[in-house]
């Protein structure tokens, strides 16, 4: 009765809108998303970089343990953010690429080039993607770098780097808590905080803590589950 | 097939005309609602266990709100040693994964080994985003290789998940509560049939568009037990297959006959030549 009556009142109806007749709900039309906080900071002999583990359709969790942090080589990985399905097929291209290129040199890739790769390919069809993808790696030649490629293609370096939906939720505490010359424990630490914070308030954020450091020595993975991430209370 | 145009061939692939002509005629429905493409409800799920993987699916294919088949089979053979549920258009699944399958045998046969699940999702994921949501084909893949027991699920858009269990279909939010209650690592074979089975029926339950028998397959390194149906609905009617009324049941009230007078208009003998 008051459902229908709000139905058949609204003007416009976009075949998203899940209506009461469905056999189907609706979000299992929507694209997969992975709505998410990422991050990614250098330390002086690496990098750690760490993401939540939730990817939606609309508004159901299809993966609540997703992995978003992708090796595309020995010592470099992407941090994925955006379309589950664009970011996955970019990720394997760029990882065919650099592969390819790396043999070639017969030398270990730069961090820089993947991070070109990565720009090339998000440029070139920014308009069919939604992509936001942050490289991290080591090389021999400048250490640990990060570099950002946000949604349009745009490539900068920065020492440290926040991305996703849930990013916006700690630009804040980015700016009060991060000084340069951390340790790669206190980086650590700061990056399992920042993603808490950020899966706290973000809807689209959640699950586990993936981190992982990329140093000379190689590269170290762990998960901090649910009931062990950092606890905050505002009331 | 004649066709009216004989001078071009069609071109090869699918042709995705129809799409741009939709989304123009969008703009002229004016309020009211644009016809929705038909979607068939459904439930899978997958989960592995210790010697494998088990996927189920109940057997329901809905035309809006008509049960179109009450038998329908979702579990797609793909390799000896790999299985795929599919959810979503029924068309988009039965063909996509005939094509897996295709490609599938003639890896094998080039190459002498045998196909590993992994294989099989990366030329699903490639397809999938190649056609960027339009094949509407959400499916769980589940295997036995060289390399273990493999889950996978494939979306429509081309994005893949490896997880331990999976339900997917109109009936996955159902089915995924039975799962998230009773999953474990390493479950025992029966568990795991057991398991599935609960998480399908949730689905039949409480879902309009999943509903009917439910299926099973068991892969292991031994082989494959596709049980077909491991659990029969219990709403089944009895048929009579033939309706035949006895000579009587109806009565004749009056007979008439009238005989038609035919004139010999023209007559002709030809010979039949038998030589």
């Amino acid at each position: 009765n008051k459902m229908a009556a709000t139905a058949t009142m609204m003007p416009f109806f976009d075949q998203r809108v899940s209506s009461k007749h469905d056999l189907v709900p609706d979000w299992t039309g929507q694209e997969v998303s992975t709505g998410t906080t990422i991050m990614a900071v250098e330390y002086d002999g690496g990098v750690v970089i760490g993401a939540d583990s939730r990817t939606t359709t609309g508004a159901y969790i299809a993966n609540r343990v997703t992995d978003k942090l992708t090796p595309i080589h020995d010592r470099i990985f992407c941090c994925r953010s955006g379309s589950a399905a664009d970011t996955q097929a970019i990720a394997d291209v760029v990882t065919y690429q650099l592969g390819f290129h790396s043999i070639e040199l017969d030398e270990p890739p730069l961090v820089e080039t993947a991070a070109n790769l990565f720009k090339a390919s998000c440029y070139r069809y920014r308009e069919e993607l939604t992509a936001g993808i942050l490289v991290a790696g080591w090389d021999r030649r400048k250490g640990g770098q990060v570099y950002c490629v946000p949604i349009g293609g745009m490539l900068v370096r920065q020492p440290v780097s926040v991305g996703g939906s849930g990013s916006t939720y700690i630009y804040g505490f980015m700016d009060s808590n991060y000084k340069a010359g951390l340790t790669k424990d206190q980086c650590l630490e700061l990056t399992a905080t920042a993603l808490s914070l950020a899966m706290e308030r973000d809807g689209s954020s959640g699950g586990v803590v993936r981190l992982a450091t990329i140093s000379e020595e190689g590269v170290e993975r762990r998960v901090i589950l649910g009931n062990q991430l950092p606890k905050f209370s505002t009331h | 097939m004649a066709l009216s145009n004989v001078l071009q061939t069609p071109a090869a692939g699918f042709n995705f005309d129809n799409t741009a002509r939709n989304e123009a005629l969008k703009g002229l429905f004016e309020g009211a609602q644009a016809p929705k493409p038909l979607k068939t409800g459904t439930t899978i799920a997958g989960v592995v266990f210790k010697d494998g993987v088990v996927l189920g699916a109940d057997t329901r294919a809905t035309s809006s709100e008509v049960v179109a088949d009450k038998m329908c089979a979702k579990i797609h053979y793909i390799a000896p040693n790999i299985y795929c549920c599919g959810a979503g258009t029924a068309a988009d699944t039965e063909k996509t994964t005939e094509l897996l399958s295709s490609n599938l045998t003639i890896f094998s046969l080039n190459s002498g080994r045998n196909p590993r699940i992994i294989m099989a999702v990366n030329i699903l994921q490639d397809m999938l985003y190649r056609y960027h949501g339009q094949i509407g084909a959400n499916l769980i893949l589940g295997g036995v290789d060289c390399t273990g027991n493999h889950l996978y699920s494939v979306g429509p858009y081309g994005s893949v998940n490896q997880v331990p269990y999976l339900a997917m279909g109109s009936g996955d939010l159902a089915a995924l509560g039975i799962l998230e209650d009773g999953f474990k690592p390493d479950l025992e074979l029966e568990r795991a049939k057991e398991l599935v089975r609960g998480a399908i029926h949730a689905g039949i339950m409480s879902d309009l568009g999943s509903g009917n028998n439910i299926d099973i397959c068991v892969i292991t390194r031994q082989g494959v037990d596709y049980i077909r149906p491991y659990q029969e609905s219990e709403y089944k009617e009895n048929r009579k297959m033939k309706y035949k009324y006895r000579p009587g049941t109806t009565p004749v009230l009056t007979e008439k006959v009238v005989p038609l007078k035919l004139e010999v208009v023209q007559e002709s003998v030809q010979r039949m030549d038998t030589a």
